[in-house]
């Protein structure tokens, strides 16, 4: 078909955690414009499995941009050279016929490379468990209206919760810092009235649980919101250094 | 949600240090430069000698300016820490990326320029705090007419006489000083620290365009109608006046003085 491409692929590949990766070319040949990447990265397995050899692992679920499953550090950028999209939602159109590209699992010391481009990224589960979550009791469904929200609260709360918790803002910053999506996570329940009861313990156990995972510190270079595939913004993460300062320095943990 | 870890223990807690130090010298570099324009009157720096005897003198400035330097390795120190913790945090770097397409350079090498700064500092206090903490630089006699505003210098000589002395007798006023004047006209002699200061201001430039903005978010100060007002003050002030103002000093010195 006229308009497909060749294309060269550089691809990490890395047998589990404890083997050192490296980078092998591959050539990916007749690729339609009108392919996401992932489709891409088929195409290029199925031709492995045809010649018996290990195909190239990679994260992937809905590819409808809305699970956060998908991964890539694709020529140096999480989720490709596109902003706002994932890798699933990443077409080949967005590249030339001729090039090279670089594909790379999300690199974290808290994101251990399961095989090759696959990371595990559960230390964002541990995180959520920490503290993202609010404690009510089951019984009857309350009242519409019966818990009355500005729309301005609502909306912002709501612009936090589309967090895909897909990791780019961790790949994308130089300090490895999984903040952005902490902040979100912390937010969407600081700024609603059902967040409140766990509003001042949640930021602590959160970041906590995040130190300890070992993620790097914020160095407000804003790459992370640069390269958030759902908009995530910089103020959450201001929000987050309010929430959890006025815990350390204004919130008492026991009955004064 | 387990118990909380302490506050100075955590990332955040280090950039709460990092933000607070950073904007403490903030406000000194805008007292540095005032103080110092006093370098461009021309009285053969006795407004300059005055006053740099007043703040090496005066106990609530010297306190500050303890302060000041515990603020300088606190920073560094603190800095270092955070930079081998992010360092962990990424064990195997990225063949290819692209930062340039996300976030600004100076955002990005923040440790790089705080180096240049520290040795910045490190060499401009031997240049003039140590050497005018340790008898290296001569004193020096000014006599004013109080009726004409005529002021005479003389140099007192070597290690002859080391008093700071200002007072009136007969319409003339006598002050007689130590003359950091002297060893700024000395020091900006030399093409090469001249060349470094510059450079060095262009460094604070780009260290405080980041710098001063990303300290009030690290605060969780981030409010839309105020966030602009700081952007602007950490652009044109801390990132464009102040560097300008310290970096004319030494090419005034070099070229007209």
């Amino acid at each position: 078909m006229s308009g497909n491409m060749n294309l060269t692929l550089k691809v990490w590949r890395q047998k589990n955690d404890k083997t050192r990766g490296k980078f092998i070319t591959y050539q990916a040949n007749n690729i339609s414009p009108d392919m996401s990447f992932l489709e891409m990265l088929d195409v290029v397995n199925e031709e492995l499995v045809r010649k018996g050899e290990d195909p190239i692992h990679f994260d992937h679920d809905c590819r409808e941009g809305i699970c956060g499953m998908c991964s890539l550090h694709i020529n140096g950028r999480p989720h490709g050279p596109k902003q706002g999209t994932t890798t699933c939602q990443l077409h080949m159109r967005s590249f030339h016929d001729g090039q090279t590209i670089v594909i790379e699992p999300w690199r974290a010391a808290a994101f251990p490379v399961i095989k090759d481009l696959a990371v595990d990224r559960s230390a964002f589960d541990r995180i959520q468990q920490a503290g993202g979550y609010i404690n009510v009791n089951t019984g009857g469904v309350p009242d519409a209206n019966s818990i009355p929200i500005p729309k301005v609260i609502a909306d912002e709360a709501f612009e936090s919760a589309t967090c895909i918790s897909c990791g780019a803002c961790v790949a994308a910053c130089k300090n490895a810092s999984a903040m952005l999506f902490v902040s979100a996570k912390i937010s969407q329940y600081a700024l609603l009235p059902q967040g409140q009861t766990e509003r001042y313990s949640r930021a602590q156990a959160m970041v906590a649980q995040m130190d300890a995972e070992g993620f790097g510190s914020c160095t407000n270079t804003g790459a992370c919101e640069a390269e958030c595939p759902v908009g995530i913004k910089l103020t959450n993460i201001a929000r987050m250094n309010r929430e959890y300062l006025t815990a350390k320095l204004f919130k008492e943990e026991e009955p004064h | 949600m387990s118990k909380s870890t302490h506050l100075f223990s955590s990332s955040l807690g280090k950039k709460l240090i990092m933000s607070l130090t950073g904007l403490f010298l903030c406000t000194f570099l805008i007292v540095h430069l005032i103080g110092n324009l006093q370098l461009f009157y021309d009285d053969q720096g006795k407004a300059f000698n005055d006053y740099a005897h007043f703040m090496t003198h005066f106990t609530p400035i010297r306190i500050v300016s303890y302060l000041l330097y515990a603020s300088i390795v606190i920073h560094a120190v603190y800095a270092l820490v955070l930079t081998i913790n992010n360092r962990k945090a990424r064990p195997v770097r990225y063949a290819a990326y692209e930062g340039s397409a996300n976030s600004a350079w100076s955002s990005r090498n923040m440790g790089l320029l705080g180096t240049v700064l520290l040795v910045f500092i490190v060499t401009h206090m031997s240049n003039f705090w140590w050497k005018y903490h340790n008898d290296g630089v001569p004193y020096i006699e000014y006599r004013t007419d109080l009726t004409t505003q005529e002021t005479t210098a003389t140099e007192l000589v070597g290690e002859e006489y080391t008093d700071y002395v200002k007072y009136v007798d007969n319409d003339i006023e006598i002050l007689k000083a130590k003359d950091l004047y002297k060893q700024v006209q000395f020091t900006f002699q030399n093409w090469v620290l001249v060349a470094f200061y510059v450079i060095a201001m262009a460094a604070l430039s780009f260290h405080l365009i980041h710098g001063f903005k990303s300290a009030f978010q690290t605060l969780g100060f981030d409010h839309q109608k105020y966030a602009p007002i700081i952007r602007f003050i950490g652009i044109w002030l801390f990132g464009v006046a102040i560097p300008i103002g310290f970096a004319a000093m030494p090419i005034y010195f070099y070229f007209f003085n």
